[in-house]
């Protein structure tokens, strides 16, 4: 099971790395992990996808809510979550059509052209990390020469 | 709004700390902690030293656990707070609460891989509950409130305190809170009454109902309560290695600990069962064997008061969060009211009893004179049940958890969550200073006690007159052991030889030292102990063949237990 985590975690040194040693040490994966601080500068929220069982999923909540420095933390339903990542492609142009083709494959997933040189486009996406991979899947014929991402942030739908 | 006053940080400490009733640090001074020494001539703190840090955090453990009060101990950087990471990695798996007080290097100087530097924060953080490092004086008097509050309360556990020599050094202007919050601790939940309500109507309705209890029984004290839903609902009573003695052990309802050394009758009596009250315990794989095994055909009732226990080892049928001792007491309440008392014998409990008179008659024990069953039942007979145990780890331990029965409740505590050899020891010197005023004694082997004899410098000139009960069987025998079961007798590593000679050892640092090779010389040995003012340490030499059995091979069930042929 894939599952979105969100925590509500003091906005603190260190606390990163305890979220991170909690996982490594109780032997859970990270599948992607994404920090920011929110509109009240006490606070931090912590975007974590990973992959578990039920029990275990539930085990990871449990072991998170027990940490001091974290204040909320909720396995979010998604399909009541709007949840995207941001991802930066840079691929290659082997010929002339190449550069509409992107272009075109581009505009289909709503990513953003930057940086257009004669041998190289490079591609902004934010989206599912599912819509991620099917780009990702069509743009490998191109060429991928790198690609960045930035894990997924996530909030609950009002209401939900 | 409390006054505010001007001093260092170290001062800071050392009035916070008194504010808390703190009375004893176990510690030892270097360079990083000099100011909070320079401190101890200002107030009104025992300084205790030791010649190892990790006994001093051993200390601190066995005092915390007997007082239910953090011990304190304190380390300078760098070697001084590695070496007590055992101790605090012990305190962490027997959830006991403790204050670990380290030096640092000044702020400036962390991260240039100072002299004595050491990343204690970030070593130590999988086996603390929180650590704080101040790194301004005006924060100490908030770290040492809360490092005590989260020490002590909901699941108790160690909390670090790492603190830079300029922070200590340095003057400010100082508030010591009376309130405070901690926005993400929540450590007691009101347990779930409908939940407690179930636990009732399904123990009532089992036919081979049992209880469970483990070492956060004794932690919370639900001593009474406990005795009364089992004496009330007449339900026999097994106990984790950890929660042994929650329940006296001398009861007609109690069977003993169960798992890999576990009582014969307590592990058959736990694999017959329907349906479990577990309470206050982590089912850990030394208690249940293999979880698989154990939760097949059991209900189970779990009580703790970590919600992150619940489900983590076992799946339960009801779950009651909340301190243990509260939710028994509503369970009690319950029973009051429905007028439950169990009066006649059902055919479980005569099982049950038939069961341990057939194991009380038919365990197979070692047919010396100086065989452990024998050592400790004496042990037992002359000891005041009063009397504090502690145990050091290997066979000794076993055998006390066999054969030493416990009979007021909350007087046993063992390193069972980490197994530290060597705790034993520094341990039984921290619950002495706790308790001056009962005898204390520490169940030891040679493996084990070698590896912090020298706490004996601090029994000697602190005055503080633990006995050491030694089985000594010249060889890390638990070790020896499983090379035998396991390895096909090839022992490698075990041998210990006569060295040292104990009596000789704790006569060379002033204590007493006896050996006791006839039940009559060990008879007169424990009286001579109980009597003297000084330390003593008993040297029991024992067989070296000789096994702790029953035993559950690991990986295996409470059913495969091996019995002595």
């Amino acid at each position: 099971m894939w599952a979105i985590l969100t925590l509500l975690v003091e906005n603190k040194p260190g606390i990163l790395f305890k979220v991170t040693h909690l996982f490594r040490s109780r032997n859970f994966n990270i599948d992607s992990i994404s920090v920011g601080v929110t509109d009240n500068p006490e606070y931090s929220r912590m975007t974590i996808t990973t992959y578990g069982d039920e029990k275990q999923v539930e085990q990871i909540v449990k072991q998170l809510d027990k940490m001091i420095d974290t204040i909320e933390v909720k396995h979010l339903d998604e399909h009541k979550t709007v949840y995207r990542e941001l991802s930066i492609f840079k691929i290659k142009l082997s010929n002339a059509n190449d550069s509409m083709e992107v272009n075109k494959l581009a505009n289909a997933y709503g990513g953003k052209i930057h940086d257009v040189r004669k041998d190289s486009i490079m591609v902004e996406l934010t989206a599912t990390p599912d819509q991620i991979r099917a780009f990702e899947e069509l743009a490998k014929p191109f060429g991928i020469i790198e690609v960045a991402r930035t894990g997924v942030a996530a909030l609950q739908r009002s209401g939900a | 709004m409390n006054k505010m006053e001007t001093m260092t940080g170290a001062r800071a400490l050392m009035v916070a700390m008194e504010k808390e009733g703190v009375k004893e640090v176990f510690g030892l001074p270097g360079g990083a902690n000099l100011p909070m020494y320079d401190e101890f001539a200002r107030c009104n703190i025992r300084h205790i030293l030791v010649r190892h840090e990790q006994s001093a955090a051993h200390m601190a453990d066995g005092f915390g656990r007997v007082s239910r009060k953090p011990g304190v101990c304190f380390a300078t950087s760098g070697p001084g707070a590695t070496n007590i990471l055992t101790g605090i990695a012990t305190a962490q798996a027997d959830s006991s609460p403790m204050i670990a007080v380290t030096g640092q290097v000044p702020v400036a100087m962390i991260g240039k891989d100072a002299f004595q530097e050491s990343d204690i924060i970030g070593m130590a953080n999988p086996a603390v509950k929180y650590a704080f490092q101040p790194r301004s004086p005006d924060e100490i008097p908030m770290v040492v409130r809360k490092g005590f509050y989260i020490a002590e309360t909901g699941r108790p556990g160690p909390v670090l305190i790492d603190i830079p020599k300029d922070v200590q050094q340095k003057e400010a202007s100082m508030i010591f809170p009376d309130e405070f919050k901690i926005r993400g601790y929540h450590p007691w939940t009101t347990p779930d009454i409908a939940n407690v309500e179930r636990a009732i109507e399904m123990l009532l309705g089992a036919e081979r109902p049992i209880i469970l209890a483990g070492g956060g029984t004794i932690i919370s004290s639900a001593f009474a309560e406990l005795q009364s839903i089992a004496e009330l609902l007449m339900i026999p009573v097994v106990t984790t290695f950890k929660g042994k003695g929650a329940f006296p052990e001398n009861h007609p309802l109690s069977l003993g600990p169960i798992g890999m050394h576990g009582h014969a009758e307590a592990n058959k009596m736990m694999t017959e069962a329907d349906c479990v009250l577990a309470i206050g315990t982590r089912f850990s794989d030394r208690s249940v064997g293999t979880f698989e095994a154990f939760e097949k055909r059991l209900k189970i009732i779990h009580m703790d008061v970590d919600p992150a226990e619940i489900g983590k080892n076992q799946t339960t049928s009801v779950a009651v969060v909340g301190d243990v001792r509260a939710s028994l007491r509503i369970m009690v309440k319950m029973l009051m009211q429905k007028a439950v008392k169990r009066t006649e014998e059902n055919t479980w409990i005569k099982h049950v009893k038939e069961t341990k008179e057939y194991w009380k008659e038919n365990l197979k024990l070692h047919p010396g004179e100086m065989g452990a069953a024998k050592i400790l039942r004496k042990l037992r007979e002359v000891l005041p049940h009063k009397s504090i145990v502690t145990t050091e780890v290997g066979q000794h331990q076993m055998w006390a958890s066999l054969f030493y029965d416990v009979i007021q409740p909350g007087t046993f505590f063992s390193s069972t969550g980490l197994g530290t050899m060597g705790w034993g020891f520094p341990a039984a010197i921290g619950a002495k200073v706790a308790r001056p005023d009962v005898p204390v004694v520490d169940i030891a082997g040679d493996g084990s006690f070698s590896m912090t004899e020298n706490s004996l410098a601090t029994a000697v000139l602190e005055d503080i007159p633990v006995i050491v009960f030694l089985l000594n069987n010249f060889s890390l025998g638990m070790v020896a052991q499983w090379q035998r079961t396991f390895y096909n007798r090839r022992m490698i590593g075990v041998d210990q030889g006569k060295c040292p000679d104990y009596v000789k050892l704790a006569e060379s640092y002033g204590a007493q030292g006896i050996r006791a090779q006839s039940m009559d010389e060990l008879d007169k040995a424990i009286k001579t102990a109980l009597k003297s003012d000084v330390a003593t340490v008993i040297d029991i030499p024992i067989d070296p063949e000789e096994d702790v059995l029953p035993f559950v091979a690991p990986g295996t069930s409470l059913a495969d237990m091996i019995l002595p042929s």
